[in-house]
């Protein structure tokens, strides 16, 4: 059976029950505590530090080539629990140079009225094309103003270093004429 | 209209003192759903005789959201960020509940590591939980500093969280078979420290209240839970044990590993405000204590099940890089975690008492029913029996003593 402990209790002492000790002892902490240093943050003149992989908005990024690294698979859309993202997938022109990605989302919204800020999305995403990234404070005049739409969430996700280069990698294959699809 | 008669105090006056006119007319008073003292949106509604209560009946469900249902319309892994918003004063320890119960169906065990993981998170948000619930008592019942230490702490307690799961709030931490993300560098280092300088600011809440007067006069003695009652009513948590029942899933029935650790169970002696009181400072103690041991003993190896690959998704690397692995996670998010058919009931120690996921599953990656005991739920039933006797003023006092949370009681 369980360890138990069982919290018995005294008496109060015949000083105690005067409540002059609890005074004195109430002042003291209270007086130590306002010499120490104050905890408070005075936001939003000072901002607190946001650690990295930190889940802020939701936000997509493009690769160092500047090529959007979203290939609409819709994977975020589908597993977005409050159901935030709607995106309407695009064909990549035959001629562009990037022909070789096949597609791009014509539209992405995420409706930030929605999102819980869950990750989800970010964790899912088969491009590392969608990051939560440290913006934690919005706001809007109107319900509209409040859905990023892509434009929105490209100019918030800026670029982020990409590791694994697989579409430069599909490139260069394709341009041997080599390329396995 | 001819019929106005005037009445002067004083006139007033001489009837109450006859006391005959006013005797045995009750009133009616509803406390909440929105109302400081009801931590959230529970209503009171109470017939009272003069100060006294003479009946109380808890109306509950205005923070009903459903979650029972849409739990049955997703997967698994998607009602993670829902298992937040239960008890959201502890997310952390609700994902870790509903984690290893979905386990659980799967029959899949989880590395030490892992668990080490998860014990972590549910002490840690019992501290948390427990400092809010102290501290907010403290303000209930008139101390006021109190709660603006414990709430220092508590903020510290969620700048680590943040660190280790993205979000200081909603966490929405573990995934079935495993967590989220590893814990960062340093990580455990920051948690020890956060302990080393909790316990002086224990002893300076224990200085400013358990000796003292006006917090025991209004505390002790006020609403008496015996033991017969507590267990009737199906209380668990600090305040089931406040009435000397020792009942702690942690060690009656361990699950993540928590028998690997050695704490105490505090029991109350007399099942009052006040022992609901020292219970919770109590259990800070003993997770503190834990929370050294799991650090000092902490495994290496995976924080995933990795052999479990049709439930946790494979790492992003291999997704990027691999065809297999791509598959495979499309074939987890949009078909959910595969489970077996089955049905499955646990119940995890929450800092508010036993949280219970019963899950009933037809195979696949969505349940198909999915129940929540809440324990704030079964705790708040013993109020229209526990108010009634008591002073007005009391009911403020017994409320912030039962420590509930509307969110996990209305789900
Ligand atoms: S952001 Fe990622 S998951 Fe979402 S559609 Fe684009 S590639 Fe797919
Ligand atoms: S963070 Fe969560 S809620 Fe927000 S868009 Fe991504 S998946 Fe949806």
């Amino acid at each position: 059976m369980a360890k138990t402990k069982v919290l018995e209790r005294k008496p109060l002492s015949l000083a105690e029950r005067t409540y002059l000790p609890q005074i004195v002892t109430g002042l003291k902490t209270t007086l130590v505590n306002m010499l120490r240093p104050s905890v408070t943050l005075q936001y939003p003149e000072e901002r607190p530090v946001i650690p990295e992989n930190y889940r802020g908005v939701p936000t997509l990024v493009k690769d160092p080539n500047g090529r959007e690294k979203c290939v609409s698979c819709q994977l975020c859309e589908f597993v977005c629990p409050p159901k935030a993202i709607r995106i309407t997938p695009g064909e990549i022109a035959d001629d562009a140079d990037t022909a070789h990605v096949e597609k791009a989302p014509k539209e992405f919204d995420i409706n930030m009225l929605r999102c819980i800020y869950c990750g989800l999305c970010e964790e899912v995403c088969p491009e590392e094309a969608i990051f939560l990234q440290d913006v934690f404070s919005v706001s809007g005049y109107s319900r509209e103003e409040m859905i990023n739409n892509k434009q929105k969430l490209y100019e918030l996700g800026g670029t982020l270093p990409d590791r694994h280069r697989k579409w430069d990698k599909k490139k260069a294959a394709e341009l041997q004429g080599a390329a396995h699809h | 209209m001819s019929q106005i008669k005037e009445i002067t105090i004083g006139d007033v006056a001489k009837r109450s003192a006859d006391g005959e006119e006013f005797s045995g007319e009750t009133m009616a008073l509803n406390i909440g759903p929105s109302h400081p003292t009801t931590h959230g949106v529970l209503r009171l509604m109470m017939e009272l005789d003069g100060d006294v209560i003479k009946s109380a009946r808890p109306v509950v469900g205005y923070l009903h959201r459903g979650d029972e249902k849409i739990a049955e319309n997703m997967t698994y892994n998607q009602f993670v960020p829902y298992t937040d918003r239960l008890d959201y004063l502890a997310p952390l320890a609700n994902n870790v509940a509903y984690a290893i119960a979905v386990e659980k169906l799967a029959q899949l065990e989880v590395p030490e590591r892992c668990q080490a993981i998860r014990v972590l998170c549910c002490e840690l948000a019992r501290i948390s939980s427990h400092l809010l619930g102290v501290g907010v008592y403290g303000m209930d019942a008139g101390a006021w500093t109190v709660f603006m230490y414990t709430f220092t702490q508590r903020e510290k307690l969620y700048t680590l969280f943040e660190e280790l799961t993205g979000a200081r709030f909603t966490t929405s931490y573990t995934r079935i078979g495993g967590v989220a993300r590893d814990i960062p560098d340093g990580w455990l280092g920051r948690v020890s420290d956060f302990c080393d300088q909790v316990l002086p600011v224990l002893d300076e809440v224990d200085k400013l209240l358990t000796r003292n007067r006006i917090f025991m006069d209004r505390t002790e003695g006020v609403g008496t839970i015996s033991k017969e009652k507590a267990l009737a009513y199906g209380m668990t948590g600090p305040n089931l044990r406040a009435s000397g029942v020792d009942l702690d899933l942690r060690k009656d029935r361990p699950y993540s590993g928590y028998e690997r650790y050695d704490f105490d169970v505090p029991i109350g002696t007399r099942g009052d405000c006040y022992d609901r009181y020292l219970i919770r400072g109590e259990e800070i103690r003993q997770s503190v204590r834990i929370v050294r041991q799991v650090i000092d003993q902490f495994p290496d190896g995976a924080y995933y099940a990795e052999d479990a690959k049709k439930i946790f998704a494979p790492q992003k690397a291999k997704i990027l890089t691999s065809m297999e692995e791509l598959i495979q996670n499309f074939m987890i998010v949009t078909e959910g975690p595969r489970m077996p058919e089955g049905e499955v009931y646990f119940e995890a120690e929450n800092p508010k008492g036993a949280l219970g996921f019963f899950i009933v599953s037809k195979g696949g990656g969505v349940p198909y029913r999915l129940k929540i005991r809440g324990p704030s739920f079964c705790n708040l039933s013993i109020l229209d029996d526990l108010l009634p006797g008591h002073y007005l003023t009391d009911v403020t006092v017994i409320l912030g003593s039962l420590d509930f949370v509307m969110g996990e009681c209305d789900r």
